[in-house]
């Protein structure tokens, strides 16, 4: 296998995975405020949102598999399934291997959404806040790429998109307006379980 | 046979030994208590009057484990006193129904769920359970019941139980397939548990409970024979106190009835449905002339509306638009839209709830919307004067 | 083939609507009011679709009548 091909396959697909990450992450927050427009219903949000993400996976198991694989790099298997054990910037390697793996475990459950019933997905779709950040400062730090000027327009075009659906969501107003009445009253019918 | 037999029930509750003297010791288990209860044509008194022998049945036959009985005092309807003062004056009947239902249905436990706000009921509940053999209380535990009205209500009832929240929940699966720890589990009402033990003792099913409340001279609980009027328990009740314009029969769940109509009706749960109205928990509330219905009304569907567990968007959205705009009419001041809105939100909250409520509400607001039609085009009227 | 829905899950996120215009629609408040009976078999696919769409999970196809709710407002109330 040509070694250069590897190695470039593997910055590309990181860089179209994180940009394809930020639209996924800008998707999700436009489904949770139920975003619609003329022409744009809330399937659109919520189909692209899916959509995305399963490329996403697929460009991100390509950027680590041919990582991985790279005998010029001989990172190692360990490398992608152990954080901060790689003898190249174990710390920026690390993070990628742990953005990696919460992303794994949001794809997995939201595969699974209908068994696993909704609380459980939900609770572990939270992580994705946590893995974006993560896999943003991986490629900073980790690609020899890094901090090359088209790699910084892409980090800050990704990470405008989604600073600003966040900020969105925070300042909005709550989309389920019965939320907290449904809190009030289950307070005031909560008492002690006696077996 | 009557509930209210022997002591004065205003009096409180017999000690056991005289509710054994004065109609034997409980009747022991046997094969055929659920065919009689089936023969007696014995209704439920919970509010939907569904045959007790049935639903006896249909959790004995189901598999799953031991059952669960849970006797439903908690009697959230505001109007309505009749669980209270029966828990209260013959808690030895409730318990005695109770135990039968248990062995009729295969039930190792039995859960008195009674509102935490009847405490003087409660109490004597207790304490009669206390009297009580500890072979006839194996099994028995109290439950407080939350105030709210849809506590009541069975699966919020077995939701209690289970996780600690009495919200009702979606079906299926109904208590008496998956209840209480999964287990088929039955519902009663406390009074249709009193009638069961008079029946397991040779009596039958012919006297109902009744609250009657309104412009009558002594508002208050009354036992009446099967196919009484709503006249003739108005009449037990001393009368109505003003020149009545209608009745509410069944509660906030259930119907207003016009004077002329429903003097002369019985009332069973056959004949109300006939004419458009339910028996419900046995309210009989008089409205008199003076009253204005409409404001009647919208209090009561704030009162539905307030009541609602908001779990459910068409009945948190839909019964606290129906209430508001009731408000706006009793107030004289509605929107152009409000008489139409109601039929329309009326007709469509119904079964768009996980229990029951947003139907309650809705049957409610829509026989006031029949009998007092003229009363609510003249407020709905009232809003194009205005605007004019 | 029915749709059932569970009431106390749905939060009025309105896609089954979009997806499934033919039996559902949006009350005044966003949540839906499906028509009962069974689904016609050229919605089917439809029908799986809008269904799997719920973000909160609330929609269920089966293949029997459901027993009690099936979604809809014109069901006589049991009173």
């Amino acid at each position: 296998m040509n070694d250069t091909l590897l190695w470039y396959t593997t910055r590309g697909a990181g860089a179209v995975s994180l940009l394809l990450l930020s639209a996924v992450v800008a998707l999700g927050v436009l489904s949770a405020v139920r975003f619609e427009a003329p022409g744009w219903p809330r399937f659109l949000t919520a189909a692209f949102h899916r959509n995305l993400s399963l490329t996403a996976v697929v460009f991100l198991a390509l950027h680590v598999v041919t990582a991985v694989t790279d005998p010029f790099a001989h990172l190692g298997l360990t490398v992608a399934l152990v954080p901060f054990t790689s003898w190249y910037r174990a710390l920026w390697m690390g993070l990628g291997t742990i953005a990696m793996e919460l992303i794994a475990a949001v794809a997995v459950t939201s595969l699974l959404r209908r068994w696993l019933g909704h609380a459980a997905w939900r609770a572990v779709h939270w992580l994705a806040y946590a893995a974006w950040p993560v896999a943003l400062v991986h490629g900073i730090g980790a690609g020899t790429d890094g901090t090359a000027d088209w790699m910084l327009a892409i980090d800050l075009f990704s990470a405008g998109a989604v600073v600003n659906a966040v900020v969105g969501r925070l300042l909005g107003p709550r989309p389920d307006r019965m939320a907290d009445a449904r809190a009030r009253f289950r307070a005031t019918v909560r008492r002690e379980v006696t077996r | 046979m009557n509930l209210f037999d022997g002591p004065d029930p205003r009096a409180g509750a017999e000690s056991l030994a005289d509710h054994e003297r004065r109609l034997g010791p409980l009747p022991p288990a046997r094969a055929g208590l659920i065919e009689a209860i089936e023969r007696s044509g014995l209704l439920g008194r919970g509010g939907a009057s569904f045959p007790v022998g049935a639903k006896w049945r249909s959790v004995a036959g189901r598999s799953g484990g031991p059952a669960v009985v849970l006797a439903n005092g908690a009697e959230g309807e505001p109007l309505s006193r009749k669980d209270q003062l029966l828990m209260w004056a013959r808690p030895h009947l409730v318990l005695d129904g109770a135990r039968l239902a248990a062995d009729a249905v295969g039930a190792d436990r039995v859960l008195l769920y009674v509102g935490e706000e009847h405490r003087s009921a409660a109490g004597a509940l207790a304490r009669a359970l206390a009297e009580r053999p500890a072979a006839q209380r194996r099994g028995f535990a109290m439950v407080a019941a939350p105030a709210r009205y849809v506590a009541g209500e069975e699966s919020a009832a077995v939701h209690l139980v289970n996780d600690g929240v009495a919200v009702p929940t979606a079906t299926p699966p109904r208590p008496y397939e998956r209840g209480v720890e999964g287990r088929p589990t039955l519902v009663q009402n406390v009074e249709s548990l009193a009638h069961a033990a008079l029946v397991a003792r040779g009596g039958g099913a012919g006297t109902v409970l009744l609250t009657v409340a309104g412009a009558v001279q002594r508002p208050g609980v009354v036992e009446v024979p099967a196919g009484t009027t709503v006249g003739e328990a108005v009449g037990r009740a001393g009368g109505a106190s003003a020149s009545p314009r209608a009745v509410l029969v069944g509660g906030y769940f259930g119907a207003w009835l016009e004077v002329g109509e429903a003097w002369r009706l019985p009332l069973d749960p056959a004949a109300l449905r006939a004419a458009g109205g339910s028996l419900g928990c046995g309210v009989v509330s008089v409205l008199p002339a003076s009253a204005s219905p409409v404001e009647e009304t919208a209090r009561i569907m704030r009162t539905l509306a307030a009541e609602s567990a908001a779990q459910c968007g068409p009945c948190f959205f839909g019964l606290r638009a129906l209430a508001d705009a009731c408000g706006r009419l009793a107030a004289r001041r509605p929107e152009p839209d409000d008489l139409l809105r109601l039929g329309r939100w009326s007709a469509e909250v119904r079964g768009r709830g996980a229990c029951r409520h947003p139907d309650g509400a809705a049957g409610f607001l829509q026989s006031a919307l029949r009998v007092f039609a003229y009363e609510f085009a003249a407020a709905g009227g009232a809003g194009r004067r205005a605007a004019a | 083939m029915t749709i059932s829905i569970d009431r106390t899950r749905c939060a009025g996120h309105g896609l089954c609507a979009e997806l499934l215009p033919e039996l559902i629609r949006l009350d005044d408040w966003g949540y839906p009011i499906i028509q009962p009976g069974p689904v016609p078999e050229p919605l089917a696919a439809h029908a799986r679709r809008a269904v799997a769409a719920c973000p909160a999970l609330a929609l269920r196809l089966s293949q029997q009548t459901p027993r009690f709710d099936s979604g809809t407002s014109q069901r006589p109330s049991r009173r």
